[in-house]
């Protein structure tokens, strides 16, 4: 079973992740900030992470920082979702290592074929 | 030694310096040419052969005088940090060229006075490239011991030697047609020179006191033996004083305005902050170089105590007679570097004067006004390096002719005498407006003339004849007017005497009539720009004045005859994006007047692209009262437009914010609604709790926006207030009925015993909001079930003031005052994204203010946030 992480605040927004990826039979992890996502992924074997960016405390962008600077966490894959949607956002989040980056508001079906895209690729 | 070999060691030589300059000009951005301290070493093209040889010759003949050529320099340059920094500023920003550009562009691009300035420098610094090529080739025959002075020119090494300069600095002098822009190549190959002759002439100081004596004191005390030891050694009282006072003047002057240190200083600079580094590293560069003269000078005069040997030589001949011809070879290289560094720059500046200030704006505007762009370019590139052949053939010549037999030091300091006179109008022009061009051409010509009287004309005759009347006795035997005793002036020596003189005549001149005549418009609006250019650099184009009228597509082609097509329109789309201006627009206004003419500067000068443009334009004539107020009414507009984009950036961050909180109820919204619609086998408990949320999602955007609406009609006073007479008691209870089932969920308690009721006007709908907003945050924050919420009030004169207290952990300091901001979000928010919009506070405060009142929020003890709002009685 795959692992997948959800970073979200919005507890709203973490609901439905939360409930379509479990009906594709993944193991689901939740942060509610980045603090609680690092501790996640330092403590279970992650496949891959949902990060939202505007958090409080440790924001996406800071938590992805966190992940490439690791040799082992950096192969860990990562889909930005976000409400930030300007090309300046989409540019620096790929540019700091992301797999996707994924508007707010975003479509389920979309999303999981691109989570599980991500995942057949080594 | 053989002259073969040394001839060889010169071509080597030559090779890696002409090397080094190509390589810097291919790796223009390289950091090895890019940095401080190349630009502080290429200064120091100050030191030429004269520094090698003369400071020597005139340390062994007439003791620490020497001295003062450096003195100044290092007096001067600590100010350079505010002084320079002005300067290079200027220049920048009107792409100058040269010094005759700068001074002429000061005083209102004046043609004539841009010419005058390129004639006395080339009159100042011709005979001091001579004396470089005399140094060369008189050491070049010490050391192959060549005591006759080769005939003819064709077998005249010096002569070849020029004409590989003369190669060396049109090739890298002329790479680019604007003379403005940076020379790499050349920089950075007198920066390498200038290492070379330092090391060189440290290594035979060491040679000259460690080897030959015992040290400092064994020098000192041999030459003290020898007659005149003393006298020499000191700055011979008052009258001594004097002329060292104006000797150090003079090198201040030198320093800044010799055009070979008005180029690397200024036009060369790539950027300002390197001034930091040259305000230690140069003084220091100069005090390295002089610390062994004097002992080279002593260990000379006891050498040769009994031989005719020239002073001027010493250097040379020490390790030369000891029998050490590798060190002498050193020496002859040194010194080689600093005449070769020196002949170079000059050549280059000097060119770029003639080209842009005298030939081109007297000679070829007509015909480049109907030229093509790469005719155009070639013809002002080979006027230059013709310029730069005349100047180096003209000085050798000059040196073949006249057998300069005068010592170096005295020719060098004639010509530091003929720049001086440029001072008045550089330096007054910097810090007076009203300097007036016509003062500064009679006062140059007048300093001029006196010089000529009181130092060339009797310079010339002392070296011919051993004794003149004119020189003895005055002219028409009237002894006031004995050129070395100007009206009786004794005690000062030839050249501190002609410097007094000439510059007191020069300034009196320059100073009489400028207050006496009132510039025209145009000068003055350059003179407000050079003396306050700290106050205008901001407006760039704008802070010149120009009334008139002109077609865009006119001025467009002048530039293209010298930028070409291509660079012509990348440079007006540039300017047009800059100003936000329409690319089809037809009239030209100032700024692009003012933006053309500089682009046209560093190509053909200040005043021939002001000639060129103004052809094509039609100007008016504007009072200089007008110019003032223009310039400070632009100034103006230059700020409150500032502000104006402040304001736009908030509504920009105002509007971002907007659609990302609208954003995130929309996204829960939707996610939910597809998983309910794709998903058939989905259990009711699970359906009914997606539904839920999917109604308090749509509350939470319906929320937000009537939110954002009613901050808009508060904001802007669109929604008038209902001020009635109302009972602030009864107003509290009724927030309290609002927020009371949220606060018996969570089994917090609201107090109100220390609320006083007074009747008075407000708004009671409004300020009922402002209570539930304060009173939902208060109960959100306070612990559960240990929680207590006070409401309490005081009352004054005519203020009241009503505060809302919990317990809860309280507000951070550095939030205390932005909490009030739209959709602030503490940056050391800890606890979860509280419910709500965001803009709670925001419209309170905007509700609290409308009525004329006051907000703001403090930290209790032992625990707990308070925020208070102030009303006035007499709110309206």
């Amino acid at each position: 079973m795959k692992k997948i992480l959800i970073v979200d605040d919005e507890p709203n927004i973490v609901m439905s992740l939360e409930y379509i990826f479990k009906k594709e039979d993944f193991e689901v992890f939740i942060a509610r900030d980045g603090a609680e996502a690092i501790e996640i992924f330092e403590n279970n074997k992650i496949d891959i992470i949902i990060l939202d960016i505007m958090m409080p405390n440790v924001d996406g962008f800071q938590v992805l920082k966190y992940l490439k600077a690791d040799a082992v966490l950096s192969k860990i894959k990562v889909i930005f979702l976000s409400a930030k949607n300007k090309v300046s956002d989409i540019e620096l989040g790929l540019q700091l290592g992301a797999d996707k980056y994924v508007s707010k508001p975003f479509s389920t079906k979309k999303l999981v074929s691109e989570v599980k895209e991500l995942l057949k690729k080594k | 030694m053989s002259s073969f070999l040394v001839i060889s060691i010169i071509i080597v030589y030559l090779a890696v310096i002409f090397y080094v300059a190509y390589w810097a000009e291919k790796n223009s951005k390289s950091i090895w040419v890019n940095n401080p301290y190349v630009y502080t070493l290429s200064l120091a093209v100050y030191c030429t052969a004269w520094t090698y040889y003369g400071s020597v010759g005139l340390a062994a003949t007439s003791g620490l005088k020497f001295l003062t050529i450096y003195l100044g320099p290092i007096i001067i340059i600590p100010s350079w940090i505010i002084l320079m920094r002005k300067i290079i500023k200027i220049s920048k920003i009107n792409k100058i060229s040269s010094l005759a550009d700068f001074i002429s562009l000061r005083y209102g691009n004046d043609r004539f006075l841009g010419a005058l300035v390129t004639v006395i420098c080339v009159l100042a610094i011709v005979p001091y490239i001579s004396l470089q090529l005399k140094a060369i080739s008189e050491t070049f025959n010490v050391i192959t011991k060549h005591n006759i002075i080769t005939n003819t020119v064709i077998n005249d090494t010096t002569f070849y030697i020029a004409i590989l300069l003369a190669i060396f600095a049109a090739f890298f002098g002329t790479q680019n047609t604007d003379a403005s822009e940076r020379h790499k190549g050349i920089i950075t190959a007198v920066a390498l020179e200038s290492i070379i002759k330092l090391v060189f002439f440290l290594v035979i100081g060491i040679y000259v006191t460690f080897y030959l004596f015992n040290g400092p004191s064994d020098i000192y005390n041999q030459a003290s033996l020898l007659p005149d030891f003393h006298t020499k050694q000191s700055i011979g009282g008052l009258e001594g004083g004097f002329n060292w006072f104006f000797m150090t003047m003079l090198s201040m002057i030198a320093i800044m305005l010799l055009p070979r240190q008005f180029q690397v200083t200024v036009v060369e600079n790539e950027r300002e902050k390197y001034l930091k580094k040259v305000t230690w590293l140069f003084p220091l560069y100069l005090l390295l170089f002089n610390i062994f003269v004097i002992f080279i000078a002593w260990g000379g005069n006891v050498i040769f105590k009994n031989q005719q040997v020239d002073a001027d030589l010493f250097t040379l001949m020490l390790p030369l007679i000891n029998g050490h011809e590798f060190l002498a070879l050193i020496v002859f290289l040194g010194g080689f570097s600093a005449a070769i560094s020196m002949v170079v720059v000059s050549t280059l500046a000097l060119s770029t004067m003639l080209s842009n200030n005298l030939i081109i704006p007297y000679g070829f505007l007509k015909k480049y006004s109907k030229g093509e762009s790469t005719q155009n370019t070639e013809s002002i590139k080979n006027i230059r390096r013709i310029a730069i052949f005349s100047l180096i053939i003209v000085a050798y010549f000059f040196y073949r002719s006249f057998t300069l037999d005068r010592s170096l030091v005295s020719i060098g300091l004639i010509s530091f005498v003929i720049i001086a006179q440029l001072g008045p109008s550089f330096f007054c022009g910097l810090i007076w407006r009203r300097g007036a061009s016509k003062g500064a051409k009679y006062g140059i010509v007048i300093g001029f003339l006196v010089t000529t009287y009181t130092l060339i004309i009797p310079f010339t005759i002392d070296f011919q004849i051993i004794s003149s009347s004119f020189v003895q006795e005055g002219m028409f035997g009237i002894s006031f007017l004995k050129p070395y005793a100007l009206f009786g002036l004794q005690f000062l020596e030839p050249v501190p005497h002609a410097f007094f003189w000439s510059l007191f005549f020069n300034m009196l001149t320059y100073a009489l009539i400028s207050v006496n005549i009132v510039g025209n418009y145009r000068e003055r609006n350059f003179a407000e720009m050079f003396v306050d250019s700290a106050k205008y650099a901001t407006l760039n184009e704008d802070a010149y004045v120009w009334k008139g009228e002109a077609y865009v597509r006119d001025i467009r082609n002048v530039l293209i005859r010298f930028l070409g097509e291509k660079r012509t329109e990348r440079a007006l789309n540039l300017f047009n994006m800059k100003y936000g201006i329409d690319q089809n627009i037809l009239y030209a206004d100032a700024r692009l007047v003012n933006f053309s003419e500089k682009l046209l500067t560093g190509s053909i000068g200040s005043a021939s692209s002001r000639i060129l443009i103004s052809s094509v334009v039609k100007e008016e004539e504007i009072s200089l009262l007008e110019v003032l107020n223009i310039l400070d009414e632009t100034q103006k507009a230059k700020e409150s437009n500032k502000q104006l984009q402040e304001r736009d950036k908030q509504k920009d961050d105002f509007l971002d914010t907007v659609a990302h909180e609208l954003k995130t109820p929309i996204t829960s919204i939707r996610a939910l609604s597809e998983i309910l619609l794709d998903d058939d086998q989905i259990d009711n408990s699970t359906k009914k709790r997606f539904l839920t949320s999917i109604v308090s999602e749509s509350e939470r955007i319906s929320r937000l926006i009537n939110n954002i609406l009613d901050l808009e009609k508060l904001a802007t006073g669109k929604e008038k207030l209902d001020l009635q007479k109302n009972s602030i008691f009864e107003t509290v209870k009724k927030s309290i009925n609002a927020v009371y089932q949220i606060a018996a969920n969570k089994g917090i308690e609201i107090n109100i015993s220390g609320l006083i009721d007074v009747e008075f006007l407000y708004d009671e709908d409004r300020i009922q909001q402002v209570l539930i907003n304060l009173l939902s945050n208060a109960i959100k924050f306070s612990p559960k079930e240990t929680g207590v919420v006070s409401v309490f009030s005081y009352l004054d004169n005519n203020k009241f003031e009503i505060s809302v207290e919990d317990n809860g952990k309280g507000i951070d300091i550095n939030d205390l005052i932005s909490i009030f901001n739209k959709f602030y979000q503490s940056k050391n928010q800890t606890i979860l994204k509280p419910v709500g919009s965001g803009l709670g506070l925001a419209i309170s405060k905007q509700i609290i203010e409308s009525h004329n009142g006051k907000i703001w929020a403090e930290n209790i003890k032992p625990q707990g946030a308070r925020i208070t709002f102030r009303l006035p009685f007499n709110t309206i």
